[in-house]
Parts: structure tokens; sequence; C-alpha cells
């Protein structure tokens, strides 16, 4: 009987915030790029003054809108280290531990630096 | 009244060690009609022109898995793949990628055999069964269950096709890992938890990043794609089971 | 990934993998689906700027509506755009490998209609999104 080398991975926790936030990108990505990045910016088909203050303002108060903005920037972001860190790995790029700290580490960031500004912007 | 046959340039990548510091290319010119298979192109060049060209070869019919090739560049089984596909162009013919090289078309098949033997890929019956209580009964749609991905020849297209693979070889692989959902899959079986071992470890799926190619290029149409990312899902289910301490968790 | 600790090492000459994925039109395609991670990190970056100006006050806010008014911005979010229905449409497409076999009125369902359903979920949580943001007048 031959016994291979196996080595436990802490990659499922990573992987289901990677599909995830994939699944999210998916539904939602263009739509949200095209509403916030082009549609109200240029004022195409949507009014230019969808995004002001107080509009924007009341929308990250509300729980519901704090709980979208979180879920949207968060699990975007750790699908995108998870991946990212992939095809670094695929270009032949070393993946040890620095490599692991940028794309993970920096999801961790993206994370705390969200949900801290959502409660800075009050309720 | 005979059919003149047409001929077609087959360039090889040969390998010859002691003599060859690096593979290095070979051109040949072949007789062919239009039902000459790349293997009998090969044949042809062993028979007739260069004896010493190596190639592992058996059924001819696309079931012993033994003469997988990169023909211009894509993983596949030369008795299936037919030189009239390729003219008036060439035809390129090299080893299955990701694998070490033997000698000319030969590649080794150590890794696979030995993770082969490391994956238990038999059946553990679901319960102890005396020989008087007769067969284990299955449904049509259990036996669908399992059935594809029991057709696998263990040819290695799909190791060629696996970048993964490539870049990690200690990856169990496509083909094992569909083995491994074979027998997680069949209703006679009992072993699902004992496997997830095999199936949770970095050499397991977690290898995988659904490039997808193997499931394009098994000549059986096994998809072990579907096996190894199905068990993605399974996998960190059964992760986050532990960890939470739900029942129904392996170990 | 695996620690580096060396395969068992046999004979036989070993080809480089360097340069694998501009080898085969298919790996190159899968290279592109991985690249679009990138424009998914880019907007979340845009959009947490946007919430750190959001918490920091109107002026901030305002600058920020600016800098998205700006031809880059709007040059950057039709990349954006593009990156993003490429990324759906990936991700549809690989979504059934993840399924189990699926049976409906006894038949096989197929890959292909799985990443339809997909698509057909995608386009309306499209459309939901659009109605609310119109809604969101006052």
């Amino acid at each position: 009987m031959t016994t291979l080398r196996l080595t436990p991975s802490r990659a499922p926790l990573l992987w289901l915030l990677f599909g995830a936030g994939g699944m999210l990108a998916a539904l939602l990505g263009p739509m949200l790029v095209f509403i916030t990045g082009i549609a109200v910016p240029l004022g195409w088909t949507l009014p230019p003054d969808l995004l002001s203050y107080p509009r924007a303002l009341a929308f990250a108060q509300h729980w519901a809108g704090k709980a979208f903005l979180a879920a949207v920037i968060v699990l975007f972001a750790w699908h995108a280290a998870h991946r990212i860190f992939h095809s670094l790995h695929d270009l032949g790029i070393p993946t040890g531990i620095v490599t692991k700290v940028a794309c993970y580490g920096g999801a961790t960031l993206v994370t705390v630096v969200a949900l801290v500004a959502l409660v800075a912007v009050g309720f | 009244m005979t059919v003149e046959p047409r001929h077609i340039e087959i360039e090889v990548l040969r390998y010859r060690p002691g003599t060859d510091a690096e593979p290095v290319w070979q051109s040949f010119r072949v007789p062919f009609l239009d039902d000459t298979s790349v293997l009998e192109g090969l044949q042809a060049i062993k028979d007739d022109q260069d004896g010493s060209l190596s190639f592992r070869w058996s059924c001819r019919m696309a079931i012993c898995g033994s003469c997988g090739m990169m023909i211009d560049g894509v993983p596949r089984l030369a008795c299936h793949t037919f030189l009239r596909e390729f003219f008036p162009g060439k035809v390129r013919v090299a080893p299955l990628d990701h694998l070490p090289i033997e000698r000319d078309l030969v590649v080794s098949a150590e890794d696979f055999v030995r993770k082969l033997e490391g994956i238990t890929p038999w059946l553990v019956p679901r319960e102890a069964r005396t020989l008087a209580q007769g067969e284990h009964l299955q449904t049509p749609r259990q036996l669908e269950q399992f059935r594809q991905y029991a057709g696998c020849i263990n040819c290695m297209l799909c190791y060629a096709a696996c970048p993964q693979y490539g870049l990690d070889p200690e990856f169990i692989g496509p083909g094992l890992m569909a083995l491994i959902h074979r027998y997680n899959e069949d209703s006679r079986d009992g072993a699902r938890a004992e496997r997830m071992e095999l199936i949770n470890a970095e050499q397991g799926v977690w290898s995988c990043t659904a490039v997808g190619y193997c499931s394009v290029v098994c000549p059986k149409h096994v998809d072990p794609a579907n096996a190894v990312n199905q068990n993605k899902v399974n996998g960190a289910l059964d992760w986050v089971k532990q960890r939470v301490g739900l029942k129904g968790a392996s170990k | 990934m695996i620690p580096p600790v060396e395969a068992p090492r046999g004979r036989g000459y070993r080809r480089p993998m360097a340069g694998w994925w501009r080898r085969n039109p298919y790996f190159f395609w899968y290279m592109v689906r991985e690249v679009t991670a990138v424009g998914v990190a880019v907007y979340a970056l845009v959009l947490l700027a946007g919430v750190v100006c959001l918490a920091r006050g109107e002026p901030a806010w305002n600058g920020w509506l600016a800098a998205m008014r700006s031809p880059v911005s709007i040059a950057l979010h039709l990349l954006l755009l593009a990156g993003m229905v490429c990324h759906a449409w990936s991700w549809f497409d690989i979504m059934p490998k993840t399924m189990p076999m699926l049976f409906v009125g006894g038949k096989r369902v197929e890959a292909s209609t799985i990443t339809r359903a997909g698509w057909v979920v995608a386009v309306v949580a499209a459309i939901a999104l659009y109605v609310v943001a119109r809604m969101l007048r006052p």
C-alpha cells in the first residue's frame, strides 16, 4: 500500500469567500459598474444627482445599505485576492508567505477599512 | 483499383537518453489514406524508416489508454486521431506534456501509478454482507450516478492537459480525483468519510483552479473537472462541519 | 499552495513549464478569465474609496464624485464593465462543473442549461438593481 504525502489544506474557507464574491460579482458586478461608474457620472438614463451626498449618506447609514456595501466591497476583495494569488502561481511567481500576505493581507486590510468607514458614516 | 496514397509530414519530438542533451524535432514523410491514424503513421515510420522510434500502443481502438500523445499541441490518443485532419499541413507529435520523457514518445507513468496505489481505489462495502444475502442491488439511477466516472482508461491525457499538475506534480490529478469520486458516488460504497482526507488535501481538490481542459480532452467523457470541482463544495462543507462540530463530518 | 518539497524524482527528461499558457488558446482564455479578478479588485477599491470619502464628509464625497466624472474614470469603468461581463460569462460557464448530477423528470440536466439559468438570474438581478436605483429618487 502506497502512502501519499497529504497536507491538510487551509483553502476551503478562502474558496468559499472566493465563490461568494465571484457569484456576487457575476450577478451584480456589471450593473454596479454601469450605474456608479458610467450612468450616474454621465447622467445617462439615471439622474446625475442619484449619488448626491444626502442620498449616498442615507443609503450608507441604513442597515441594508451598510450590509450591501460591506458585502460587495469585502467579498469582491476576497474573491480577487484568491484568484490573483493563484494567477501569480500560474505565472510561475513563487507563492510563499510574502505573496500570501500581499494578497490575503490586502483583502484583510480592505475588510477592516471598509467596516471602519461604514461605521464612521453613522447610523 | 487501388487508391494512390498521399504523403504527409510527421514531425516527431525525439529524445534518446545518453545521446540527446534535450528533445529534438525530426521530420518524416509517410504515405496515408483517409483512414490512416497518427498511430499507423508512427508505425509506418518505425517499420520503414527508423526502427528506433519508440512509442506505446496496444488496442488501436481508444480503449487501452496506451497511445496518448501531444498531437499539434493537444493531448490526444494517436489511434483515435487521423492524418487526413492535418493534410496538407504537417503533424507535430510530441510526448504527453507535464510527464517526464523516458524516450521519444514514451513518458514515465511512475507518478500516476504510485498515486493510483495510494488512493485506495476499491469499493469499501457500506454494510457488511454475507454471501447468502446475494448481490448488491442498484437502480439504473444509482448506476448513472457514478458510471461516467468509471469510464476512465488511465490514458493520462488529462494530466497532460492540466497545467496545475504540470506546475505542482504532487497534485493527485484530474483522472485519479475522478476515480476517487467514482467510488464516493457508488451507492455500494461506504468510505466517503475516509476519502475526504484525499479530497481536502492541498494535493487534492485545492490544487485545481478549474481550468477545465482535462474534461475537454478526455476521450471517454469522464468529465474529471466536474469530479474535482464538485468535491470542492463537498470538501468545503466538510471543513465547515468539522469546525462547527456538526454531524456527518469526516474524522 | 503545496509546500515546496520535491516530488519523487525518477528518471526522465522534464520539460520546463515557462510560457505554458501561451502554447494553447484554451489556456490563454483561462488566463484572461483569471485576470478579470484584477478588475473586480480595482472596482472594490473604487467603492472603498467612495465609502471612506463618504465617512469623511461632504467635501470629500464630492471629490470622489468629481473623480468618477473624469474622462479617465469613465474610460476605466468601461474597461471594468467589460471585465465584469467577461467574469460573469466565464463564471456561469464553469459553474456547472461545481455541481453534482441533477435530474429533472428522469433526465440529466445538461451543463449548458445550468449556465443559461445562471445568466437568467444575472439578468434579473441586473434589472432589479437598475430599477431600485431609479426608485432611489425622491
